[in-house]
Formats: structure tokens, sequence, C-alpha cells
């Protein structure tokens, strides 16, 4: 057993000495509490820890024990609907043993060992399997089908020796043997800082579809892609990313609550069990774990919790499931790298940030992708689709971590604080934010939705772009001054924006809005453009325009049932096409 | 720690460097982190401090009272074998404390019934319960657009001269919850003025709001890093009240801005490496451990509501110290200069203010069904109204199409009669139909944030109609 004692304590940092040979990233128990802390620096026999609880009480001279292995978490049956803290100890456990208010040095285990699941083998004595096959599966709440795999471990193809028969195990028993006598269970562990092995990257094509129009229809992105929202504080971060958990097209919803608000997570955790998967019936939360390290909680947790909920969402990419992870707010995370940086006294980055940071955003968001899963049969892929809100102070982007995240990131969603002040929701801004994903998931758009997905689309933002410099116009010599022609333009991005970007996270209808129906939407719109065009060239004023009642019924477009909606909204385009026709011109 | 109690308690005379508030000590043994610390000066009198970082051959202790007299021959440092406590029992109601917990006001000594400490522990999000009732302030900016409910913390952004605290009384005096049940007050004075510190008195003694108020009072004279310990002191007391002794608490601090500075006071002399304004890179940790102390618990009675005021460095919310309360509050309330200038009050500027619970506390059979309707569709026209009045004042109003000339009469309206009440008390119901009558000056069909059934039942016809 490896020992040393503690030599200096600063804050979540602890400098123990006499404790040659311990590792780097190796975590150690510090002091008579027993705290959890993890080795981040090496200096002859000195090492120093940052500790993921609270500092307070240790004295100098009390021991310091490695355990001589690297943060690790336990994978396996009863992950779903978890929710942990940043280092993966269950919170509702930590509740029941030690009350209401977090004490330290808690010990719990990640996964209920006693439990007992129903094991379905997939496998037979004398096949010969290696890393990642699928052994056997386990239904979780009644219809997850987890798979369980051989842990990524072994050199090359062994013969099942042993398996077990179809019928209820905890995750530690023994479920296959292999020739060279290595047991396989249920659960397995794996080092949250190292990412999990796959067979080889596949480019991402398909959309991952969100139910919101700003993003499905204007800044797409795929599965396996990433993207980042950044925006100041009350642009609607949380609210984004929540709804982006609630109505993502996902299997596996991974939300990590990195340095945020307690209320939020109870939010989550109140809210979920209650909403159904728009597409399957299932509770959301059947689908979700949370990692939750509020702001108030170790600062040095927060650092390990972004590398928790990856990992545990690589697990479940691993069994060729769809996984979206959410972190709010990575800005969070950098702050915690800051401060760690900060006590080991090294030199400071831009704004007082390690120069590191951005290796490890990188690092961080690397991990996402569509990817064929290690197997040695059986085929299968999964992908890891990250969206990290990011909170730069004062708004600013131009902040080290927005423009580091920006670099990696292959969709930028800006919230802008000024459209969140006149509540329009979701406040993305449509001018700043971008996608790289257009071409890629393309195709899929234009055989599933529609084949000129494409053109109104663009018409839309062609039109939005050119409000912008229309409004810098009108703002000097105001709206009297503009040609009728123009003066439509501006009336139907009012629309664009009012009745198709604008969608109310909490309506019972609107919050979820399939493609077809965002097609539609558009589709409607771009042909109103289209008809009122053709009648103002033909001598019809806008004032006749504007004073048909139709446009009350493209106001309300976003209320009409998603079953009903291709049929309505297609009777709805060509009614407009009738009513402005018919306009005289006076 | 409380595990660790030792039964002797040491002293030492070695102080070895004294910078701003900050004692170092050579050659201390057996001292834990966080240590509270008794100093006795040359001439006697005795300074509270607190360990800030230890090693082998150092200890480092921030003095909450400052190191005026502190010498490095006769001074004695007593290490007390605890972390910092503070007694509590519900006999502190009606009392007036200073920074420390100690009464100034001439009473008795408290005798306390537990002692607990006053860093606290984080509340597992799991045991958490949902904020959810309504808070009813009187104030319409507030219960109409920007909802309180217990156990929520929202901030007051306030500005130098603005009247933040005129505001907070109003609060204390009006904020009542459906089920009747009373506040009981925890008021955390930072470093406030006299002046300030006897506005509040007196409005407690007038509303007779003294007797459920427990009052932690640090002047602005008063030693600065006291203020480090005020907010954990007064937040410990409300956390006793509200959990132990089933108590709705609304917690008063002010001014964070003070707070914050002390922070950044002890940051400087420790020769950290500065964030953003030379305020440490962990400001925001620090904040989240006095913020979050806000909330419900799951199978209690009680709640803890923050209402913090703090005074944006010339009235900038880009400033570290609004930005970062702003990333950890759910929402802020913000007052404005130009409206207080225009005799508005409470002069709250709605467009940057936010509630994030707001959802949770309103709605039928909590306020009114239409409330989140009719809040989105004054904020929509509020906004519309306050862009054309920059259009307005360049091309003059005659440019400008019926409706916009609609909005810009909204937006002033909306400021006269809306935000600006004075000290009038208004129920939810008038603040709703307050909304309502306002918005009937618009055609149904742009009435887009409210549900069409609700335009029928509740919009006022207008005369001309």
């Amino acid at each position: 057993m490896l020992k040393g004692k503690i030599s200096k304590i600063s804050g979540p940092v602890v400098i123990a000495k006499e404790i040659a040979g311990a590792r780097m990233y190796d975590v150690v128990k510090v002091g008579d509490m027993s705290l959890i802390g993890e080795i981040i620096r090496l200096e002859g026999d000195k090492a120093t820890i940052q500790v993921y609880e609270d500092t307070s009480g240790l004295i100098v001279g009390e021991p310091v024990i490695s355990t001589e292995q690297p943060l690790k978490i336990e994978l396996g049956p009863g992950l779903l609907t978890s929710i942990y803290d940043g280092i993966q100890r269950p919170l509702p456990e930590i509740a029941k043993k030690y009350g209401e208010f977090i004490t330290r040095g808690v010990n719990v285990t990640a996964l209920d060992a006693d439990k007992k699941w129903l094991f379905e083998p997939k496998i037979s004595v004398g096949d010969e399997i290696g890393n990642g096959d699928i052994v056997g599966i386990v239904v979780e709440n009644g219809t997850f089908e987890h798979r369980i795999m051989v842990p990524p471990t072994l050199n090359k193809l062994h013969k099942v020796t042993k398996v077990a028969k179809k019928g209820e195990y905890t995750i530690t028993d023994t479920i296959v043997t292999l020739d060279n006598n290595v047991e396989i269970k249920m659960k397995q562990e794996w080092p949250v800082r190292i990412a999990r092995p796959f067979k080889k990257k596949l480019d991402p094509d398909l959309p991952f579809l969100t139910g919101m129009r700003i993003f499905d229809t204007f800044f797409p992105i795929a599965k396996g892609g990433n993207a980042i929202i950044p925006g100041p504080f009350g642009s609607g971060k949380t609210v984004t990313q929540q709804s982006l958990a609630k109505w993502a097209d996902a299997d596996i919803i991974v939300y990590v609550g990195c340095g945020e608000r307690g209320n939020e997570m109870t939010e989550v955790l109140v809210e979920f069990p209650q909403l159904v998967d728009p597409k399957t019936g299932i509770p959301l939360m059947q689908r979700t774990i949370l990692v939750a390290n509020t702001s108030n909680m170790p600062v040095a947790a927060r650092e390990a919790s972004i590398y928790t909920g990856i990992t545990l969402a690589e697990y479940f990419r691993d069994m060729g499931y769809d996984v979206a992870m959410m972190a709010d707010s990575t800005s969070r995370w950098g702050e915690a790298l800051r401060e760690v940086s900060g006590r080991l006294e090294e030199m400071p980055g831009e704004e007082g940030y390690p120069a590191y940071l951005a290796t490890r955003l990188a690092n961080f968001y690397e991990r996402s992708g569509r990817t064929m899963c290690l197997a040695s049969k059986h085929e299968r892929t999964g992908s890891i689709t990250v969206v990290g809100a990011v909170s730069p102070p004062g708004g600013d982007f131009s902040e080290p971590m927005t423009q580091n995240s920006l670099r990696i990131s292959g969709a930028f969603w800006a919230l802008d604080a000024s459209l969140a002040h006149r509540r329009h929701f979701p406040a993305i801004n449509w001018i700043k934010s971008y996608t790289l994903y257009v071409d890629q998931v393309l195709n899929w758009y234009l055989t599933n939705v529609g084949a000129d997905w494409k053109e109104l689309r663009d018409k839309a933002m062609f039109l939005l772009q050119k409000e912008v410099e229309l409004q810098e116009i009108v703002q000097l010599v105001g709206p009297d001054a503009l040609p009728e022609t123009e003066k439509i333009i501006l009336e139907v991005t009012k629309i664009i924006r009012e009745d198709f970007l604008q969608q109310f996270a909490f309506h019972d209808i609107d919050a979820y809005c399939s493609p077809k129906k965002q097609y539609w939407m558009l589709k409607v719109i771009i042909n109103y453009y289209n008809a009122i065009a053709q009648a103002v060239e033909r001598g019809v004023t806008l004032q006749q325009i504007s004073s048909l009642p139709i446009k009350n019924e493209i106001a309300r477009m976003k209320e009409i049932p998603l079953d009903k909606a291709v049929e309505v909204l297609t009777h709805l385009a060509d009614k407009i096409n009738n009513e402005i026709v018919a306009l005289e011109v006076l | 720690m409380s595990n660790k109690i030792k039964l002797v308690s040491s002293e030492y005379r070695t102080v070895n460097y004294v910078t701003g508030p900050l004692v170092f000590l050579k050659g201390i043994k057996g001292v834990s982190y966080g240590e509270m610390v008794e100093i006795t000066l040359p001439d006697g009198k005795v300074r509270n401090g607190q360990v800030l970082e230890i090693s082998e051959e150092m200890a480092c202790v921030q003095i909450f009272e400052g190191t005026q007299g502190i010498d490095a021959d006769k001074t004695t440092v007593k290490f007390k074998g605890e972390v910092a406590k503070i007694g509590v029992s519900v006999d502190m109601m009606g009392r007036v404390l200073n920074g420390f917990g100690k009464p100034i006001d001439g009473g008795p000594e408290i005798i306390p019934d537990e002692m607990l400490e006053i860093a606290g522990s984080p509340i597992n999000p799991y045991s958490r319960a949902e904020p959810r009732d309504f808070i009813q302030t009187g104030i319409s900016a507030i219960d109409g657009l920007n909802t309180l409910v217990r156990g929520q913390k929202l901030p007051i952004f306030s500005g130098s001269g603005l009247p933040a605290n005129e505001l907070i009384a109003q609060i204390i005096q009006q904020a009542k919850v459906k089920s009747g049940e009373e506040f009981a007050i925890v008021f955390g004075a930072m470093g406030i003025t006299n002046r300030e510190a006897s506005f509040f008195q007196k409005n407690f003694e007038q509303t007779g709001a003294l007797q459920k108020v427990v009052f932690f009072l640090n002047l602005a004279d008063d030693p600065t890093i006291e203020r480090i310990v005020t907010p954990r002191c007064a937040l410990t007391v409300a956390e006793y009240l509200a959990f132990k002794q089933d108590m709705q608490v609304l917690v008063i601090l002010t001014d964070m801005t003070n707070y914050c500075e002390a922070l950044r006071e002890i940051s400087t002399a420790r020769e950290e490496v500065p964030g953003r304004r030379g305020y440490p890179g962990y400001m925001y940790t620090d904040l989240s451990t006095i913020y979050e102390r806000a909330g419900r618990i799951k199978g209690k009675k009680g709640s803890i509501t923050q209402l913090v005021i703090l005074t944006m460095p010339d009235d900038d919310i880009t400033h570290p110290i609004p930005d970062l309360t702003g990333y950890i509050t759910e929402g802020q309330i913000v007052l404005s200069r130009s409206l207080f200038r225009r005799g508005v009050f409470p002069p709250i500027d709605v467009l940057p203010c936010l509630s994030r619970l707001m959802n949770m506390g309103i709605g039928d059979g909590k306020t009114r069904e239409d409330h989140r309707g009719i809040a989105n569709q004054l904020y929509a026209s509020y906004a519309q109204g306050r862009d054309l009045r920059r259009l307005v004042a360049i091309v003059g109003e005659e440019a400008l199409s019926e409706l916009d000339r609609k909005h810009l009469k909204f937006a002033d309206d909306f400021e006269k009669f809306f935000i600006s009440q004075g000290n009038e008390d208004r129920t939810i119901e008038q603040t709703l139909d307050m909304g309502w009558e306002l918005v009937s000056a618009y055609p149904d069909g742009e009435l887009k944030q409210v549900k069409k059934e609700h335009i029928a039942k509740y919009r006022v016809k207008t005369k001309t109609e």
C-alpha cells in the first residue's frame, strides 16, 4: 500500500510528501476522513492532489493513501434513471445514508450490487468472442435493451467455456467464462479520462433531430456531431438544453449539470418522469442519466463530472445506441480547471485560464462522433452527440472558453440576450449562428422531408439576412422610404421570426415540432411571400394584403396538432394562393 | 471539524509576516485547514481569524477585524481546534447582531440551542424539493412579469443612488403566500452605511416586522474581512429556522458588492493570480456557496428564499459581480436609472429582468391560467415600443405605421401605470387585469403570445368598440 503524509493544504489542492511511486491521475484517499482526490502533479516524492471534497478540517501530517488506480466509473445495468455526483456517487443513496446535506468521506457504490437482473445469454459455449462482443442482454425498466459486452481489455479472440443460463443474476456474478479463465460480469469499470475504444469513426450523415425549428430547419447538426450554445445569463441556455434533452432524437440522454444551480437539477428530476417521449411513449426519465455537480459542490469534482458524463455516453454508444450528452455548462468546467491551475501556481494563459485549456476541450469534444462499434461479429454503429453550453462572462463571445470551443465544434448556436429580453425563445440569433453539417445531412432531408427543403431554407435565410440590411435603412430614414417590394420582405421576416422561429418550450403542442411540420410551416410562409410578391407586382398594396385574415391563420400554425399538420398546412398554402390572387388592384 | 475535537488548544507567538488582512505564522503543528483562530494583541485586545492555507513551515491566517496593532513579538495566536461556528436559537429573532452573530443591541447574550458550522454543506440536489409556492410581493413588475416563488434566490441589481432598499422594504412589508404563513426574516447587512441601517431598523419598527427579524449588521466602518463571514452566519441561522424550526424564511443580503470587495482584498493579499478586474478566479464558486443555500427540502415544511441586493459598479451589468451572480441566481431584478429619473417607482427595467422559476409558481390554481401568456405579451409589446422610441427620435412619429404608434403608446402607458405604482400593494388579479387593459389597445391578431380562449375571456373591450 502506497502511503504518504499531507504537507500542505490550500483549498481543494493538497500536497502529499513521502509518497514516492505514486502515478499521475491515480486516486488517493486523503486524511483521516478519507476524502477522495486525484494526483495531478508529481515532483520527487511529492504529489499534488486535487481533492473532490471540501478540505476544511484536514491537518498537516495526516495520511494520504493511494488506491493505485485511476479514477474509474462503474458501467452496467442500473445506470438509467440514476442521478450521480461528479465522480459517480449516487445522490439518492447519499441522501438515504447521510441526510439532505452532502457530507464528506461518503462511501457508496455507483451501481446496486444486490439487485438481481434477468440476464438472457446471446452466445453459447465454444463461440469465439472478442472485445466489445455482446454476450447477452438485460431488459432495463421494462423496455430498454441493455447489451452486456465483453470489456475491451482482451488481446485476442477467446473461446467461451461457460455461459450462465437465462436467469436472475447480480452485476457481480460471473456470467461468462473464457478459455483464458477471464470471467465476465455484467458490471465493468472504465477510467474516465481515457476514451473507450471503437473500430472506426464514420461520417455523420444522419440528422440529430431536436423538434426545435431553429435547429432542425436552420442549423441542423448530425448524429455524432457537436454544437455549442454560448450565451449570457438569462438567455435561455438551460431551457434550451433541457428542451434538447426532452425531445432530441436519441436513445440515451446523459445530462451533465456542471457547476450549475441545484434547483435546475430538481426541475429535471421532477419534470422528466412526467414527460413522455413522443415517439416511443416511454417516460423521458427512463432514457436519462443525470450527473449533477452543482456550483456549491466541490470544484474538483466539477472538473471530473464532464469526463464521467462522456464515459457513460461512450458505454451506451458501444452497445450500438445513439447517445446525446448535454453539458451545462462547460464554462464552469473551464473555471474549475482555472481554479486548480491557479492553486498549482501554474503560469496563466489568457484570462487566467491554463494554457492547456484548448487541448483539454479538444480531447473532450473529440470523444463525440458516429462510430463503428468494437465487435468481432454483429457489426453495429453508435453515436455520441455533444451539446455544450458556454457561459461567457458578460456575454462577451471573445473570451477564451467560447473561442476555444468554437474552434472545435461543428455548430454554433449563439444565444442572444436582446432576443431573450423581448421573450423571443429560443433566443438563438439566426444571423450569428452557423452549422457545418448541412451538406452532410442534406440527403436525409431531401428524401425524408421534402425535395425543395434546401431551397426553402436558403430562401428564408436570405430573407432574414436581407431584413438586417433593410432594418439599418429603416433606422435611418423610416419604413416609409422603402419600396413596396422591400416592405413585403419585412412583413414576411416578421412572420418567420414570430410564427416560425419562436417556439415556446412549455407549450403543449408546440414544444415538439416534427421535421415534416416544420417543412410545411416554412413552405406556407415562403408560399405567402411568393404570392404577395406577385400581387405587389400587379399593383396590390401591402395594406390590402396585411388586412387579410389569412395572416392570423399563419400566426396560429404552431398550434396545429402534429398528426393533422401536413393536411391542414397543405390546405392553408392553397388558400393563401387563392385569396391573394383574388385581390383586386385598387 | 466536529469529528476531530482537540483536547488542548494550542497557542503560538510565532508571527512571522503580516500583510493586509493576513498573518503568517511559523512552526505551527497539528492545525487544521479552515480552523478558527483567536489572536491576542499586545494591548490585550482579542481578534478572530481563520486558517486559509497551511504547510509544514507556515500557516496563513486571515484576521476578520484587520491587522492593525499586530506585532511579531508579543502577539499570541491561539488555535481553537474547530472551524467557524455560530450558536443558533429561535430567540435570535428580534435581535440585532454584529457580523459574527454577537448581540450589539444591548440585550442579553443569546443562549444557543445548537452550534452550527457557518460554512454549511451543499444540499443534495436529489433532496431538494421544487420551489413552487407563489409569493405575492404586491409589485406588478415582479408578480406579473418576474414572479418570485418560495425557495428562490433572486438578486436586485441596483446602481448607486437607486432605491433598492426602499423596494426591499416594500417587499418585506407586503410579501405573502396563499397559505397565509408569515415570513421570518434574516437580514445580513454587509458594509452598509449607518443611514441605510437605520432606514431598515426604523422601517421594521414602524411596520411591526422587528419581532420576526434577525438582524446581522456589519456597517461600512466595521472590519472589512468580517463581511466574509456575515452572509454565512446569516444563512446558517436561516437554515436552522427553516429546516429545524419549520419556518418560512426570507433572507435579505445587502450589499453583495461589499462582500466581493472583501474577497478581492484577501485574494490580493495572498498574491493570487487575479481573474477579471482583479477578482479571484474562484469568486464564482465562492458566491455559489452563499446563493445556493436557498431552497426547499423534500419532507421539510420550511423554506429559504433569498433576496440579494448588489450595486452594479457604474451600472455595468457585465461587471464580474452582477455577471457571476446572474449565472448562479434564479433570475434578476434590474433597476434602471432612466426610469428612476423619470420618477417611476419602483424603477424596474423589466426587459433584462428574469425569474427562472416563474413557470413553477404561476398558472391555473397558483395565480391564474392566463398569467404566462399575458406576461409574454406585455414583454413582447413593450420591447417593440422601446425599440421604436429610438426610431421616432430620428424619423418622427408621423413616419410610423398605425400599429407602430400603438406600440409606442403602449410602452409609455406600461411604464406609467403598470411599472410605476408607488407604495400601492396590488393583488395578482389586479396586476393581471391591468396587463389585459393595456394590451386591449391592440387588435386580436397582434396578441400572438396569448391563447385564443384567453383573449375571449380576459380581453377588455375598449370603449371605441
